[in-house]
């Protein structure tokens, strides 16, 4: 049973990065979007070669929520464009699987533009990020797994739904918002001048329950919200 | 439910129209004075605020899972009803806290929440508008999601140290502030039951003439 499950999710998973790898459509625009963002968070902060003390989390996290949306809502648009999905769905295999294949390939995706990202924002506001790899590597990768969590469910069922572009955001935002708040705050703990270690352990736990929240309510509704 | 629409609307248009009265009867608040009154108003719209939040997600439940067609008409309502006692309580919460706290606004966890709440309820009728067919479902997985919130909103005042009083303070409150609360919370209860099942009525006539329309196209 959970060897099935895994074994359909990894194909789904490998199907969508085998797709990404030849075209590298999604990972190149999704990087250059996260990039020029936190460029123009640079020419709008940085004064005279210094930014503000605790900026560098709130951009970080900001670039990657915009970039993130952009990517889930590519990768279905794919789907969409080709009808692929219908053959995902009428596939004999578990639904929730699939969506595990989803959001494990988008996660691999948002890690990679996350590993550019990173040393980008140290580079212009100075964020010691090497000061604890491993708590910061948590934060990203728990806070990432949540936010796309909720936004593999939603661009999924906003495949079939009028002006999905503009409706993907506004669904998730406020449904992520949670997310958001423990990544900065937890990201913010480990940057700023005297870093607060249980602080940023403190987060890490929040983040670790929210997405066990929302995987358990995502893998329970996806099934019956992709049912015709 | 629906014949007590009407004696609902008509009474509790009547004790709201005669609640300033009450209101005003009531002692003041020793720290707070005057502006605690409108605690009388805030408390009773923000319960009704969690309840749509609480009949919503139920009823989406039973439309996602047990193919309850109707459920889906009285999630809508309560979604739409949400959005407006939301609005009550987000406008008089800042109200009291100016004069309370000295500041409008705080992000403390209750009034985040709350917020956050709301949009979600803002993001469903969104949804429902300008999403066209199909988006019932997904409105549906929206409003399980949102539920999530209730009882995070609830118990934050007492997990948290936060500035908005506990959960503890309505329970004790005197009599003769009791009374006007409980006055209050009986008319919104009432306008609240009454616009619920207007709406959801409503919601339930327009899916069937649009059910009769397709059935006339395909004779």
């Amino acid at each position: 049973m959970i060897g099935s499950f895994l074994r359909v999710a990894w194909h789904v998973m490998r199907k969508d990065l085998t797709v990404e790898v030849r075209s590298r459509e999604v990972l190149f625009t999704t990087l250059f979007f996260a990039v020029s963002v936190v460029l123009v968070f640079s020419f709008a902060i940085v004064r005279e070669g210094r930014a503000p003390d605790d900026v560098a989390a709130g951009i970080l996290w900001v670039a990657i929520s915009f970039a993130g949306t952009l990517a889930m809502g590519r990768t279905f648009e794919r789907e969409r464009y080709n009808d692929t999905l219908r053959a995902l769905i009428l596939a004999p295999a578990d639904r929730p699987a699939i969506y595990m294949g989803k959001l494990l390939g988008l996660l691999l995706l948002m890690l990679l533009v996350e590993a550019v990202l990173l040393p980008l924002v140290a580079l212009l506001f100075s964020a010691p990020i090497l000061a604890f790899p491993v708590h910061l590597t948590l934060l990203l990768t728990a806070g990432t797994f949540g936010f796309c969590a909720v936004g593999t469910l939603f661009a999924a069922m906003l495949v079939r739904v009028r002006s999905r572009d503009t409706l993907l955001p506004v669904l998730l935002y406020p449904i992520t918002i949670p997310v958001m708040i423990a990544g900065v705050r937890g990201t913010a703990a480990l940057f700023q001048a005297a870093p607060d270690e249980p602080m940023a352990r403190f987060w890490i736990g929040l983040l670790v329950f929210w997405d066990a929240v929302f995987v358990t309510l995502a893998l329970w509704t996806f099934e019956p919200v992709m049912t015709e | 439910m629906r014949t007590l629409t009407t004696p609902f609307i008509v009474l509790s248009a009547g004790m709201l129209f005669v609640s300033p009265w009450i209101i005003n009867a009531a002692p003041y608040e020793s720290t707070m004075g005057l502006v605690q009154k409108v605690f009388y108003f805030h408390f009773p719209a923000a319960i009704m605020f969690l309840l749509a939040a609480l009949i919503c997600g139920v009823n989406s439940f039973r439309f996602l899972f047990f193919r309850k067609q109707s459920a889906d008409g009285w999630a809508l309502a309560a979604a739409e009803l949400g959005l407006l006692f939301g609005a009550l309580t987000l406008v008089t919460g800042p109200l009291w806290a100016r004069k309370a706290w000295g500041v409008w606004w705080v992000w403390d966890p209750r009034l985040t929440s709350s917020l956050l709440l709301w949009m979600i309820f803002g993001a469903y009728v969104l949804l429902r508008q300008y999403g066209g067919p199909g988006s019932e479902r997904l409105s549906a997985g929206m409003a399980l999601f949102g539920m999530l919130n209730v009882p995070f909103i609830y118990y934050s005042v007492n997990v948290w140290r936060t500035l908005h009083p506990q959960t503890s303070v309505v329970p004790t409150l005197p009599t003769d502030m009791g009374i006007p609360l409980w006055f209050c919370f009986a008319a919104f209860s009432m306008l609240f039951t009454a616009l619920l099942t207007l709406r959801a009525t409503l919601e339930h006539q327009r899916v069937r003439v649009e059910a009769l329309y397709l059935l006339e196209d395909e004779v």
